[in-house]
């Protein structure tokens, strides 16, 4: 069975988290006990029905808030497909959680609220779904009980959305109008909307096609970690372990390893279960070679003619995360592929308006959720391909050396 | 020929991102450690590991947080395990923790070494300095687990704070921490128990007899069968009987509770897991019904 994983996006109370308890619960996919213990903490909280946001909303202080903060992940599944859910807050100041649910995502929802309809957060959220290339966009008017379930309304956010949106650079929107607390066209077709005629939420995302999403043609194998048994049994296995980052290798291909460039072959390549021909993304392998090169984590594999960039100065667009802004000209600690690397921003070209799209030059500082491109230059060499051809090896993060946290994510625009 | 789809199952890619997550610790941690409470998700963990490594042993030990009231099988499960992949195995006990006057044992029928067995942990990482220590939890278990990270930071006192977990993005993850401090790393953090099952079929995952159907003299207490043991007796009006029971979660006997089955084979587990209608913990573990926010609780002072 195949597995899509979807993030929710979208301003704070536009529903995310109702929707995504309704998608379980029409879905039959919430046991009794869990049900169970969101009626009475419902009850407790005094209001008349089962609030199934509940069934993300699971930390202390976001039920007394009666917001999500962080991220939490559900899983289910249909005889169609398996899903990972990720629900993500809406709330600005937890935006980095939102880019932590939706950088692994197939698909994200986009919530806007009928009543209110596109608004600033909806934007950001959208750019950044488009930032971090989640192949697929639902944008899914919610709340449409609160609008008399009207045409009009439904019609006028979707346009306007799709306008926004032809200034990003979305792979594949699809609209759907909603109410994710009563259910209308989250599990099934609602006979409120008849003048609807698209599917309910829950076939288009079985529907979905995500199999062509993967880069198959340029191989990238960025070795994670070193096998060597030093054992009789095994005495001279050398095995190069790490997770196919694009590309389909085979038994008997022609290889060169960065950054040394020496060439070689494939001679086998271990599976967990059991050596295979050829391997593709994300499969975690172990690949051995016919001649003994000198390689350890932070190399690449990849074939003669066509090559990541090895290069120290790349451009990127930055998604800001930390509370402390960026500083030009520090040096945080750099993690892309297995390597890690110091890097400085030597450049901060631009800030973009989320609302407008516009570009503001001549920022000093990235704040707190703020986007900006930058060039970086890194202590060492990094083997990066665009961020758009290859989801792994165009993807960095950047973490403050002194309190180790994660203060950016990274996509590559360019390497030079 | 049909042309390949270079498409991995839902299990395939579950185990490959566990297989991932496991080798970039060993890759950048100093003194990693696995959690082994014998348990049918920490021999899945366990399972991932052997494979990740494979032909090579595991290059890291493994630690049983031990509370003194295990099941005898258990145990036993462990020490083969442990003999048959040649590990190493550390033993954090609570009872040395009681023993030492470090945590005090609350009286009475309902107490619980649950509790108790974060100091243990605790311990045991300080002492051996480790500082990664992979867990088998997983999101789909718990509302406050599925808030966690794959590699979520604890501070110097072992403590989690969800409100500054760490931004994690793709599969870039950040484990860096100061000395004292260590980081917690869930590679079954996506797994359903559906989906435990359906790889303890596939890769053939031995486990601990007490997961099969077998008889037992056991009491209803509440809604759940409690095994008669060392350390649980029946109260005045608990009426024994010899019933046909599994376990679906294997935590400290006292707090534990058997579910009826007649599910002798994995296969007819996966049918049984798949109909019920209760999650593994709803139907067996007093432990968490305590209140709304047990767990997180109990995550915040670094339990597992
Ligand atoms: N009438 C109506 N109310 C809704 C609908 N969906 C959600 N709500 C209500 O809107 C409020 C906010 O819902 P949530 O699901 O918590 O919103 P959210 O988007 O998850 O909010 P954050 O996670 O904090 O960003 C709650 O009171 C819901 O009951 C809907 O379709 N119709
Ligand atoms: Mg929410």
């Amino acid at each position: 069975m195949e597995l899509l994983r979807l993030a929710t996006a979208g301003s704070v109370d536009d529903g995310k988290s109702t929707l995504i308890g309704r998608l379980l619960y029409d879905s039959k996919s919430i046991f009794e006990d869990q049900y169970a213990a969101i009626e009475d903490a419902s009850r407790r909280r005094g209001e008349d029905a089962p609030n199934l946001a509940l069934l993300t909303d699971g930390l202390r202080a976001e039920r007394e808030q009666g917001i999500t903060i962080d991220v939490a992940y559900r899983y289910f599944a249909t005889p169609k497909r398996a899903f990972i859910l990720a629900d993500t807050p809406g709330h600005p100041q937890y935006t980095r959680n939102m880019v932590t649910g939706a950088s692994t995502a197939n698909l994200a929802l986009v919530l806007v609220d009928a009543r209110n309809g596109i608004v600033e957060q909806s934007r950001r959220h959208a750019f950044l779904a488009t930032l971090l290339r989640v192949p697929h966009l639902v944008l899914c008017v919610n709340k449409m009980d609160l609008v008399d379930y009207d045409q009009g309304v439904f019609d006028s956010i979707k346009e306007e959305f799709e306008q926004f949106a032809s200034r990003l650079d979305i792979g594949d929107l699809t609209s759907v109008p909603v109410s994710a607390l009563n259910g209308d066209n989250v599990v099934t077709r609602s006979g409120n909307m008849p003048w609807y005629e698209g599917s309910a939420l829950l076939h288009h995302l079985e529907e979905v096609y995500i199999a062509s999403d993967r880069n198959l043609t340029d191989v990238r194998f960025p070795v994670q970690y070193v096998i060597r048994p030093r054992k009789d049994s095994h005495h001279d296995y050398r095995g190069y372990a790490g997770t196919v980052a694009a590309g389909v290798i085979k038994v008997g291909d022609e290889v060169e390893v960065l950054p040394s460039g020496l060439g070689t072959s494939i001679s086998a390549i271990d599976t967990p279960n059991g050596p295979v021909e050829e391997a593709y993304p994300p499969m975690s392998v172990c690949v051995r070679l016919s001649e003994d090169v000198d390689i350890s984590r932070g190399d690449m594999i990849c074939r003669p003619h066509n090559q990541p960039t090895m290069s120290q100065t790349m451009d990127a667009t930055l998604c800001w995360m930390a509370d402390q802004p960026l500083q030009p000209g520090r040096r945080y600690a750099i993690k892309h592929t297995t390597r890690w690397s110091r890097a400085v921003v030597r450049t901060l070209h631009y800030r973009v308006d989320v609302n407008t799209m516009h570009r503001e030059e001549g920022v000093e500082s990235l704040r707190r959720n703020d986007i900006g491109r930058v060039t970086l230059r890194m202590t060492q060499p990094l083997f990066v391909d665009e961020y758009r051809r290859n989801r792994t090896t165009g993807g960095f993060i950047l973490v403050d050396e002194g309190t180790n946290q994660t203060v950016a994510a990274g996509m590559i625009t360019e390497a030079s | 020929m049909s042309t390949p789809t270079y498409q991995l199952s839902q299990l395939q890619s579950l185990e490959a991102e566990g297989i991932h997550i496991i080798r970039e610790v060993a890759a950048e941690f100093e003194r990693p450690v696995m959690l082994f409470s014998g348990g049918k998700d920490s021999a899945v963990m366990l399972w991932l590991a052997r494979r990740a490594f494979t032909p090579a042993p595991i290059p890291f030990p493994v630690m049983h947080v031990d509370t003194g009231h295990n099941f005898p099988e258990v145990l036993e499960y462990r020490d083969r395990v442990v003999d048959m992949l040649g590990l190493r195995l550390v033993v954090a006990s609570v009872q040395e923790s009681i023993d030492a006057g470090r945590v005090t044992e609350l009286p009475g029928q309902h107490s619980s070494r649950n509790q108790l067995q974060t100091e243990a942990l605790l311990l045991g990482i300080t002492q051996n300095r480790f500082d990664a220590a992979f867990g088998g939890a997983r999101r789909d278990e718990e509302k406050a687990r599925a808030k966690e990270r794959v590699f979520s930071f604890r501070d110097e006192f072992g403590q989690w704070d969800p409100k500054i977990q760490r931004p994690e993005l793709w599969s870039l993850y950040n484990g860096r921490h100061h000395a004292g401090e260590h980081i917690r790393v869930f590679p079954l953090s996506n797994w359903t128990e559906s989906d435990v099952w359906h790889y303890i079929e596939h890769a053939e995952v031995p486990l601990p007899p007490i997961y099969f159907a077998h008889q037992r003299q056991c009491f209803r207490r509440g809604d759940m069968w409690m095994a008669v043991g060392p350390w649980t007796s029946p109260r005045p009006h608990e009426q024994v009987e010899t019933v046909t029971v599994r376990y679906r979660t294997v935590g400290d006997m006292t707090v534990t509770g058997a579910v009826e089955s007649t599910a002798t084979a994995v296969a007819d587990i996966i049918v049984e897991v798949s109909a019920s209608r209760l999650t593994e913990r709803g139907a067996t573990r007093a432990d968490d019904r305590t209140s709304e926010a047990s767990m997180e609780d109990r995550k915040r002072e670094g339990y597992f």
